[in-house]
């Protein structure tokens, strides 16, 4: 039998009860939340069920929601099972004052560098990663660029008018 | 090679306009000899015979590759050996986005050039930081290194990358030979911080 | 062979970060002295890059080596960061399809009809056929390209400089191809959400017809000089070489999956853009090493020229005003033609909103892939309702599969270090971002 939406949703809730919640398909495929404690659980849950076999992970990245208080990082999770051809979004939520989640790098080797991207980018600290540094920027930056508070541009150049590019 | 045409209607070729002769430089010319300052005959030796050392990052040097290739062959200019060591080349040509973290690198790649070198920015990262305008990017190599040439595109054209090669060319050419050696230079070199 | 060094010998201060691994020591040229007695390493240090002929494109291998063997290797990327990701914040969709060019830049037109693709997934548009079968040819050619750069290139590699040349030509052809349709040759931005800017010419399909009937044989004379040819098999077979569970546990995908042997494409398991309507093969390898993933290339260009050559004769059976379509009728997203802005108050009325950048978005998040040149290319999208997306993440498979080169070349020699390098096809662009 085909896996569907509706019987990956089933089991999730049969094995977690309701630390798993928001589940929607409203963007096409099926996403859920969790708690961040819980996600290595999920995780390998996902990866080693015979009928769910999510073992591939497409994506891992991370977003950063000013709005939320208290869970204002998120870290997404894009899954595939390339059998039944189905995809998954799972996201785990952290505060930005206490910003540990832990890794998935012992599961999925490609989430070694996605993670240190996700670190560099918002400033997420994975626990047990092997090698959390930055990975895009120069080593001696001391900020977390992609959250919202910062602005694009390197507010040190002297050459480019701010006036006249609209953001005096 | 089979030629590859794709022009609906070509015209034919006149031999004239595909030859031009060389410019000679001013001097007297005699029965056997021709006599003339030594900085023409040196850049004219130079400018014949640039090594140019390819400092490609990003998009404008696939566009380079197409130069280099058979198409828009740069080995007409003289430079058909390119190198990547700058301790035996003349020409810096940086082509593609400059990040800050690749900053230094470009500057110790220069500074282990020997005198007489160029640098040629080309496109439009190199010139000034692109459409780049990110906390990450140098905004223009000539904040770490002196340039001579710019070449804006994003990527520029081969045509554009070869004018520019061109622009270098008549730069070598009439350059003094006293240039490397006075004041003027060095108070160029000391604003970059460079002894 | 170790050996005690004199009091006050100079050794160039290396640091180790927590795996062992040498730390990039770029920065840190102080030298320091040892003391009496002490002992030298064992192995050599290497450092490949950023500025390296070897390296296509800026990044660094800093390398163990024992003599030739090569002991780890740690790998430094970032030389190249443009922050497309926050920069894509601050821009309309529209705006967006420039900064996907220089992700990939050897295949842009790819990366533009990705972001295409996904604003009108997002945004819920349908496209008429025509459109899709006109984006399937540039696609197909841009893999063509892509590819052609890559396995030449390790031909360049191995030492052979002759098939790159020689191909080059062909590649001018592809742009030339471009620059018909969208003005320039190598970072196109072309097509819009909806379509494309302006219709195929018929130079266009002329200057089509003449690639491929003449590209075949060019390319049957390339793979002559590299696929059974001694040298190059020795140099290429079995080195770099990776488990098909393994390169799914790196998140492989692209080609370099395909030839460790698990056949997953996104054009198959997910089309888009029409392509279910096509009949094509997916080459498949077996021991994922140098030469298959040579071969799968190889063999996936013939497969983009069946491909192309279907898309073209299905576009030729589009007759009368189906055959001018190159767009959907989508006015919020697409600029309406210039007769209709004089004209018509609600077409000027979108055009100057397109213009002002004042559409906005609806909210949501979407994930959407296509088959890059080098993989699953994916596009997380999520919009609060502004006119800029609120994130937007590039899945870049360049960036995921380059933490398996350590595994790959592990215990190999360093010529083939090189070799793997340059046969992964790492794009500069697509690692940083």
């Amino acid at each position: 039998m085909a896996l569907s939406n509706e019987t990956i949703q089933n089991k999730l809730i049969e094995k977690f009860g309701d630390q798993v919640l928001n589940f929607s398909t409203a963007s096409g495929i099926l996403s859920f939340e969790s708690s961040k404690e819980i996600n290595l659980k999920v995780l390998q849950f996902l990866y080693e069920e015979p009928s769910l076999a999510f073992t591939f992970l497409t994506d891992l990245c991370g977003v950063n929601y000013p709005d939320n208080v208290g869970a204002e990082l998120v870290v997404v999770y894009h899954l595939h099972n390339f059998s039944e051809n189905i995809r998954l979004r799972y996201s785990v939520s952290t505060s930005i004052n206490e910003t540990a989640v832990f890794t998935a790098s012992k599961l999925f080797e490609s989430a070694n560098w996605m993670e240190r991207e996700t670190y560099d980018f918002f400033g997420i600290n994975f626990i047990g990663h092997p090698n959390l540094k930055r990975i895009l920027n120069v080593d001696e930056m001391d900020y977390f660029p992609l959250r919202k508070e910062y602005p694009l541009e390197d507010q040190t150049r002297i050459d480019k008018d701010d006036e006249m590019f609209g953001r005096g | 090679m089979r030629p590859v045409r794709f022009n609906l209607n070509p015209k034919e070729a006149e031999i004239s306009e595909a030859i031009s002769m060389g410019k000679a430089p001013d001097g007297v010319p005699g029965d056997g000899f021709f006599a003339t300052q030594l900085s023409s005959v040196v850049g004219l030796a130079r400018k014949n015979s640039l090594w140019p050392l390819p400092f490609a990052t990003s998009c404008c040097g696939i566009e380079f590759m197409a130069t280099m290739a058979s198409h828009y062959d740069l080995s007409r200019f003289g430079s058909e050996r390119v190198g990547f060591s700058p301790r035996q080349c003349d020409l810096l040509m940086v082509m593609g986005t400059i990040a800050k973290k690749m900053a230094p690198v470009l500057r110790q790649v220069y500074l282990q050039m020997a005198e007489p070198r160029w640098v040629i920015a080309v496109g439009a990262c190199a010139s000034s930081g692109g459409i780049f305008d990110t906390y990450s990017v140098l905004q223009g190599i000539d904040q770490v290194i002196p340039v001579d040439v710019y070449v804006p595109g994003c990527p520029p054209r081969p045509e554009a990358i070869i004018d520019g090669f061109m622009k270098i060319q008549d730069l070598v050419g009439q350059e003094s030979i006293r240039r490397r050696n006075s004041e003027k230079y060095s108070d160029l070199l000391n604003s970059y911080g460079i002894q | 062979m170790m050996k005690c060094l004199e009091e006050g010998s100079l050794i160039k201060r290396v640091n180790y970060n927590s795996t062992g691994a040498i730390k990039n020591s770029m920065e840190h040229q102080s030298h320091i002295t040892l003391p009496k007695g002490s002992i030298e390493k064992t192995t050599t240090t290497l450092n490949i890059g950023p500025t390296h002929p070897a390296t296509h494109g800026v990044f660094q291998n800093i390398m163990e080596v024992d003599g030739e063997r090569v002991v780890s290797t740690e790998q430094t990327v970032g030389y190249i960061h443009r922050a497309f990701e926050k920069l894509a914040e601050r821009r309309p969709l529209y705006q967006i399809t420039p900064i996907t060019d220089r992700l990939n830049y050897c295949s842009s037109p790819i990366n533009n009809m990705g972001w295409h693709i996904t604003c009108e997934r997002f945004l819920k548009l349908d496209l008429p056929k025509r459109v899709d079968y006109l984006r399937v040819i540039i696609m197909e050619l841009a893999r063509i390209s892509d590819h052609l750069i890559c396995n030449s290139i390790v031909g360049v590699d191995t030492g052979a400089y002759t098939g790159f040349l020689y191909v080059m030509q062909y590649r001018e052809l592809i742009y030339e191809i471009y620059e018909e349709v969208c003005g320039s040759r190598l970072t196109t931005n072309i097509g819009r959400i909806g379509g494309f800017e302006r219709n195929f010419t018929n130079t266009a399909f002329t200057k089509l017809e003449k690639f491929l009937n003449e590209y075949p044989k060019v390319l049957k004379e390339f793979e002559s000089l590299f696929a059974r040819n001694r040298i190059f098999m020795e140099r290429t077979k079995g080195t770099g070489g990776i488990s098909a569970e393994r390169a799914l546990n790196y998140g492989f995908t692209g080609p370099n999956l395909r030839a460790a042997g698990v056949d997953y494409d996104v054009r198959v398991q997910q089309p888009y853009s029409s392509y279910q309507d096509f009949d094509f093969k997916v080459p498949v390898g077996t021991t994922g090493d140098n030469y298959d993933r040579f071969l799968v290339r190889n063999a996936e260009m013939y497969e983009s020229i069946s491909i192309i050559k279907q898309a073209y004769q299905k576009i030729q059976e589009f007759k009368g005003t189906d055959a001018e379509v190159y767009h959907a009728d989508v006015p919020e997203y697409y600029l309406p033609k210039k007769e209709d802005v004089y004209t018509k108050m609600e077409a000027l009325i979108w055009h100057f909103k397109i213009i002002m950048g004042e559409i906005e978005l609806p909210k949501g998040q979407i994930y959407s892939a296509v088959e890059g040149g080098n993989g699953e290319l994916g596009f997380y999208l999520v919009s609060d309702g502004g006119r800029t997306p609120f994130r937007l993440h590039f899945r870049r498979p360049c960036f995921i599969y380059y933490q398996a080169f350590e595994e790959l070349i592990k215990g190999g020699m360093l010529s083939d270090a090189v070799v793997t390098m340059s046969s992964l096809n790492l794009i500069a662009g697509e690692l940083d971002a």
